[in-house]
């Protein structure tokens, strides 16, 4: 395998709670309780477990949204954990994110545009507007949506199509790791079908890495090249696709697998 | 005849002085110790099927507008609002996607559930704090005589849908409707809260509607299916007839869009397109724009419900003739 482009190193993340009572013992929440973990460069590696179970807070620390607690975390062999926030700007065109909810990162009072051209300013990825919309344009384009669109305001698009829009904002900054936090889990399954294939080319094509988070095992599989599963802010087990779902180890991930319902078509013995 | 017979069921949704149609001649039966899944994407009107047999369409906006309801020989829409109360109250009970919503923060689950019971039946407290505690151990909550006066926060997702499950049981109702009762949960969480309803039904011959996105959910719940689209039931039949058959292109695509999770594919088979808004209008097949076999019929024709194999209808012009 090449040099990774990311290696965790024992991350945690402890959250320190107060007791509700006036005498309670303070709780501490581990919810990251330290996950080693690689990506390769062009690999999707996806983290899939239960709700609580810490997916988010691992996308969270290593986006620098939240402070992790220890660990180290590498990229390109630079260290950014503990980074100041000015020391990780420089990152942070590299290492973006997409969450489960496009329109609650999408700002509705700002056309399309502006939420996808103001970024490339800032980063210095462009000079003018002019090469700016052109910019802008080829990306809805290569998401599947009419340049035109850039015209228009966030709620003017159903689920899918800002799901779309969230996934542009990402790819036009050409970053090197794209952390995915349950992408396309409040889509309807004709339109997570769409955005799952658009995704995966997405990701083939340009070849960058991706840390897919999910808790869903049908979308992980059809999206991953190897899996993480996480139970109680560890990860249980971690290996190429085809071995955590064709010869599962641990108990945790066969129960995961068993729970899943199927549909039988009738057509298994034939 | 079946429990309930739901008869080209129609509901309209009023929307800047215009009447929208919101669900168009839907039909189904269920009955005693048998499963109904109605499955479909968002906003295709499931929810509001189910609100409509319960009799919570209350409001101006949204409203049936025809089509009957038959429940144990009883037309629901032409009894007296009191004596539909009184049905909805002991014979049918409703769960919704998300427990928390549905329970009362402020107070203990088991108060919750008393109110619940003495509203419908004469008991002292006692009497049905009793019955609470037994109907918590019904839906295997652990502790039941302590855990009767959790708050809802201090229980698990899980938990407390078992509660909605126990609440909903509590005046032993014949029909049970579960709109997305797992939706909200994990995996393995949902698994025992389908089995305990498959549980609950084997010992009391209830009858359940079962309203998921899931295929997979659906073929492991149901006797039948009913799959809707923008407003319609595209395609129904037993569960083993729909899934072997695929006669609709709709079902075969909302199949093929799902990723499953024992085998590999490159490419999912995505449907094109979107669910059109209930603003657009759209002639013929609602189906048509995202349709690879749509043809000119398609395109100004509804079409009718029509009998592909016994007991299997689907809504199309070329039922079954969908490329495999
Ligand atoms: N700010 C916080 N303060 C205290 N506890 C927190 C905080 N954020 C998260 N947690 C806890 O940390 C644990 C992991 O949370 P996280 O959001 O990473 O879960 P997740 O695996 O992403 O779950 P889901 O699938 O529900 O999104 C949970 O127990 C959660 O309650
Ligand atoms: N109270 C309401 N007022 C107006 N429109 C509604 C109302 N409830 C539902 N609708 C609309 O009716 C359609 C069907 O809704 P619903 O039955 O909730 O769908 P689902 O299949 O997701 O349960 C949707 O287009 C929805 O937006
Ligand atoms: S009627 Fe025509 S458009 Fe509609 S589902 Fe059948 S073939 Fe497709
Ligand atoms: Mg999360
Ligand atoms: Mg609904």
């Amino acid at each position: 395998m090449s040099e990774p482009l990311l290696s965790i190193v024992d991350l945690k993340k402890h959250y320190h709670t107060k007791s509700l009572w006036p005498f309670g013992k303070k709780q501490v929440i581990k919810a990251v309780d330290g996950v080693s973990f690689e990506i390769a460069p062009g690999e999707v590696l996806s983290l899939v477990g239960e709700s609580g179970c810490g997916k988010s807070t691992v996308g969270r620390t290593l986006t620098h949204l939240e402070q992790a607690t220890s660990g180290h975390a590498l990229f390109e062999g630079q260290d950014f954990l503990m980074m100041s926030s000015s020391e990780f700007r420089p990152l942070r065109r590299e290492i973006q994110m997409i969450f489960q909810d496009p329109f609650a990162s999408l700002n509705p009072r700002l056309k399309i545009e502006q939420t996808l051209g103001e970024p490339l300013f800032i980063h210095g990825l462009c000079s003018t507007w002019e090469e700016a919309r052109n910019k802008i344009a080829i990306m809805l384009e290569t998401v599947g949506m009419d340049p035109m669109v850039m015209k228009r305001h966030p709620h003017e698009f159903s689920g899918g199509q800002r799901q779309r829009i969230g996934i542009a904002r990402v790819m036009i900054l050409k970053p090197k790791l794209v952390i995915a936090d349950e992408a396309v889990s409040a889509l309807d399954v004709s339109i997570q079908a769409q955005v799952l294939n658009l995704i995966k080319k997405l990701q083939q094509d340009s070849g960058i890495s991706m840390l897919f988070i999910s808790h869903d095992l049908g979308v992980v599989r059809h999206i991953s090249n190897r899996v993480a599963v996480m139970h109680e802010g560890k990860i249980v087990e971690i290996g190429l696709k085809n071995e955590i779902f064709e010869a599962p180890k641990h108990e945790y991930t066969r129960k995961l697998l068993s729970s899943i319902p199927r549909v039988k078509t009738g057509r298994e013995l034939v | 005849m079946a429990l309930l017979e739901v008869q080209n069921l129609e509901i309209a949704v009023s929307a800047k002085g215009k009447l929208l149609p919101v669900v168009q001649s839907v039909s189904f039966s269920v009955d005693d110790n048998e499963t109904l899944g109605i499955v479909g994407e968002s906003g295709c009107g499931k929810s509001l099927t189910a609100l409509a047999i319960m009799g919570l369409l209350g409001g101006t906006t949204v409203r049936i507008t025809g089509g009957s309801i038959r429940f144990d020989g009883m037309d629901l829409l032409t009894l007296s609002e009191r004596e539909r109360r009184s049905i909805m109250g002991n014979q049918m009970a409703m769960i919704f996607q998300e427990p928390m919503t549905s329970l009362n923060p402020v107070y203990r689950i088991g108060d919750q559930i008393i109110e619940n019971i003495r509203q419908h039946q004469k008991m002292t407290k006692a009497q049905a704090r009793d019955r609470v505690v037994e109907l918590l151990s019904l839906v295997r909550i652990p502790n039941p005589s302590e855990r009767v006066d959790s708050f809802p926060h201090q229980m698990s997702g899980g938990q407390r849908q078992r509660v909605m499950i126990a609440m909903a049981l509590s005046c032993d109702p014949k029909l049970l409707i579960a709109d997305e009762p797992t939706t909200a949960l994990d995996v393995t969480v949902q698994k025992e809260v389908l089995d305990l309803m498959a549980d609950l039904q084997t010992r009391m011959g209830t009858a359940i509607i079962l309203i998921s996105h899931d295929l997979g959910v659906i073929s492991e719940t149901s006797n039948k299916v009913a799959v809707m689209y923008r407003g319609r039931v595209a395609e129904a039949a037993e569960t083993e007839s729909l899934f072997l058959e695929l006669a609709h292109p709709y079902t075969r695509g909302l199949l093929n869009s799902m990723p499953v999770v024992d085998s590999d594919v490159d490419w999912l088979e995505a449907i094109p397109g979107r669910v059109p808004t209930l603003e657009e209008e759209l002639t013929g097949c609602a189906f048509h724009p995202r349709c690879a076999s749509a043809t000119e019929l398609c395109l100004t024709t509804v079409p009718k419900e029509t009998e592909f194999k016994h007991g299997h209808s689907v809504q199309c012009h070329f039922p079954g003739k969908v490329a495999p």
